[in-house]
């Protein structure tokens, strides 16, 4: 168990592609696997491996997030001492910048009694032992470590990620940016490990020596001068920055190694909503898909993903699809490759078809209708 | 000195022997039930969901699981500062230590807890009954009527009606006279064990009846005749909601179909009275993609890749290809193997059903307890 360490999760993270399901919220908050939010599968490395201290920063719309996370009791985190805190962005903040929240709440740093940091984002979804990366990084020596995957650019999964040049003794000699141009690529998974001291030098001196936004950045800026190396991750990371990497992350979950990976190497933890359990009526028909409680099913459901609360009505066809809780699909509605955001209603017999690479996404609260 | 208006106790230390294996190592409150709950998380969040904040819950058997279940209380919102749930089992005093030897015993050797929050009245619960009921509506009828006790009661079918405590009432609902079990019953209205009490009255009949050698220390059976002898104003408050008592394996089984069935009456999707339990943080359930699944209400952990029909799953569930589950209650954990069929059983958790067995013969319910490893066609335990 990491007891030396606290967890700080920088939400800076770049919207520019997923507009459409951010609108509301940070990518932090957006459902995911029928009964998730993306940041709960940071926060729950972070509690597995654990960790009772983290500090959220946050800097666009966080009503969704703070209601989400609450008092941190579903991760263990509402504590007398320590515990999850959540700090805000604050008026004329750049949004992808991380540097002034964090040096305006240097106090949360110094009065907590631990000596490591390990610094995360949420938008990396992966079930990580934590615990294991820190031992290594702590026998290295090195002032950080940072956590990547090797991944395969044929697909595009990682786009626009940070990628990591890495010499053979598996020091981090520079930084790109992931434009896919090459077969393969050692993307960051934005996962640092460090001392606290050296953190919040690194803060302080990024402010005093400019030129940087982020935390990252400066470490990045810095890779002459600091030890930083290099820990590859091996298992499954599903990297959410756009809409359609979004969609197709959520299809790889119906993968059952996929799926038994992420949601069962160690527990996910999320905020429990009291709903009943699924009820599946006579007529229904359901195909390789994940459902969350507190649905309804009268209709058919092939290779879809259902959030909490959902009803889907007689002859309704959800084929391909991501439904986000509490939506409606009346009677003979047809969605092929379709993202509905929170509360959408359809209409009866309507239809509504995207492209496997380009869902349509209908936005939260929409009635589909007349 | 704060207080509460009223304070809930909920009788939850019964053994439920009727349940067989089920009650073998649990009370009968922490039966589980529908999937994901336990059958006395009903009655809590009645008492949540009716702005009840403080309630006792009397344990004496096999309280463990209970225990552990209901912790601080949190999951119905029951935490609180002054008030809250509280586990009230038996205790050892000065005097020597005592079981609860009836329900009014267990109120009694209680007075204390009750007094400390200085109610006005007393709503006595058990912990074994299904339903959803909002006993503010309840509390509004019994000071309405300036009643020193009422009685909620339910239409029962005549020929049924002398398995219960009947109530024979006149047109205002005024109670003239109680039978327990009647042979010829002269009304059908049901008592279903619930009772608000003006608890001072109530505090003086439970000091007389400890008194009495002779009393079975039980509220149907003692104190509410008593009361009537002594001339108390008893009122009896009609639900007609859906409500039943799962005692047996028979109702058990009944009373999940009976979630299963639209017009039940029973509908544990609805927003304005959840049904709260604690929670166990699984991952949605997976149907596969040659599963069938039927008429059945399925929660989160389970793997469904065979056929489902008329059943309740519970957590985690697993239905391995070309299975078959029918008109049966699976409970957590439970593995039902490739090629295996299940019919009209109720299967404990953590059981494995093996590949090509056959459990029940679709015609007496089958009950199995739990961790058991099936390996030969079962048709009871």
């Amino acid at each position: 168990m990491l007891k030396d360490y606290m967890g700080i999760i920088s939400l800076s993270e770049d919207e520019s592609n997923i507009r459409s399901l951010t609108v509301h919220r940070p990518i932090a908050s957006i459902p995911i696997f029928a009964r998730y939010r993306v940041i709960d599968f940071i926060l729950s490395n972070m509690k597995n491996a654990g960790i009772t201290n983290v500090g959220i920063f946050t800097q666009t719309a966080s009503r969704s997030l703070i209601d989400h996370i609450g008092t941190g009791k579903p991760w263990d985190m509402n504590r007398k001492n320590d515990g999850v805190f959540i700090f805000n962005r604050y008026l004329n903040a750049a949004v992808n910048s991380d540097i002034k929240l964090l040096k305006n709440n240097l106090e949360f740093l110094y009065r907590s009694k631990k000596n490591k940091v390990i610094l995360a984002s949420s938008y990396m979804v992966c079930n990580m032992d934590l615990e294991e990366i820190a031992y290594e990084h702590e026998k290295s020596d090195a002032d950080v470590t940072v956590v990547y995957k090797k991944v395969e650019n044929g697909d595009n999964m990682f786009l626009n990620c940070d990628s990591l040049n890495i010499d053979k003794d598996g020091r981090v000699t520079s930084v790109g940016r992931n434009l896919c141009l090459t077969d393969t690529a050692n993307v960051s998974m934005d996962v640092f490990i460090m001392n606290k001291e050296f953190f919040i030098d690194c803060i302080l001196r990024c402010i005093q020596d400019g030129g940087c936004d982020t935390i990252k950045q400066y470490i990045y800026a810095n890779l002459k001068k600091f030890d930083v190396r290099a820990h590859e991750f091996k298992g499954y990371v599903g990297c959410i920055n756009s809409v359609n990497s979004y969609y197709r992350v959520s299809m790889d979950i119906l993968d059952y190694n996929v799926m038994n990976e992420l949601l069962n190497t160690s527990k996910v933890y999320t905020k429990s909503n009291d709903s009943a359990p699924t009820k599946y009526l006579n007529g229904s028909e359901i195909v390789n898909s994940l459902v969350a409680n507190g649905c309804v099913i009268k209709g058919t459901v092939k290779n879809s993903i259902i959030s909490r609360g959902v009803v889907i009505e007689e002859g309704a066809e959800v084929i391909n699809s991501i439904v986000f809780p509490k939506c409606v699909i009346n009677k003979n509605v047809k969605l092929k490759n379709v993202i509905l955001d929170k509360n959408v209603e359809i209409e009866e017999d309507k239809v509504l078809i995207g492209d496997k690479n380009y869902p349509v996404v209908i936005e939260k609260g929409s009635y589909v209708g007349i | 000195m704060p207080k509460k208006e009223i304070v809930a106790m909920i009788l939850a230390g019964g053994q439920g022997s009727r349940l067989k294996i089920l009650t073998r190592t649990n009370a009968k409150p922490a039966v589980p039930f529908g999937g994901k709950y336990r059958i006395i998380d009903f009655t809590l969040s009645n008492c949540s969901n009716s702005g009840i904040d403080t309630v006792g819950v009397l344990t004496q058997y096999q309280p463990l699981i209970l225990h552990s279940h209901i912790g601080i209380g949190s999951a119905w919102d029951l935490d609180r500062r002054f008030g809250g749930v509280a586990l009230l089992p038996p205790f050892e005093s000065e005097s020597g230590g005592n079981w609860y030897k009836g329900t009014a015993d267990a109120i009694f050797q209680n007075i204390s807890f009750i007094d400390y929050y200085d109610p006005e009245y007393v709503l006595i619960l058990s912990g074994d009954h299904i339903y959803k009921m909002d006993y503010s509506k309840m509390l509004d009828y019994h000071k309405e009527k300036k009643a020193d006790a009422t009685i909620a009661v339910i239409e029962v079918p005549l020929k049924e009606a002398s398995r219960f405590g009947i109530m024979n009432a006149e047109e205002d609902g005024k109670i003239y006279e109680f039978e327990e079990k009647p042979k010829k019953p002269k009304s059908t209205l049901a008592s279903m064990g619930i009772y608000i009490f003006n608890w001072q009255k109530l505090r003086s009949y439970l000091r007389e009846d400890e008194k009495d050698p002779e009393s079975q220390r039980d509220f149907g059976k003692n104190i509410i005749p008593k009361m009537l002898e002594g001339g108390l104003k008893l009122y009896a408050y009609k639900f007609d909601g859906y409500w039943k008592d799962v005692g047996t394996v028979d109702s058990y089984w009944e009373a999940h179909m009976d979630l299963l069935d639209e017009q039940s009456g029973m509908d544990l999707n609805d927003s304005y009275w959840k049904v709260y339990t604690a929670d166990y943080s699984y991952p949605p359930q997976y149907i596969g993609v040659d599963a069938e699944v039927k008429n059945s209400l399925v929660v989160e952990g389970c793997i469904i890749e065979g056929e489902v029909r008329n059943s309740v799953l519970s957590y985690g569930v697993k239905v391995a290809k070309n299975a078959k589950v029918v008109d049966s209650i699976i409970m957590n954990g439970t593995e039902i193997e490739e090629g295996a069929f299940v019919c009209r059983a109720i299967i404990g958790k953590g059981c494995k059903v093996r590949a090509g067995v056959h459990v029940g013969n679709c015609q007496d319910i089958v009950l199995i307890g739990d961790n058991k490893d099936i390996k030969e066609n079962t048709k009871n335990e």
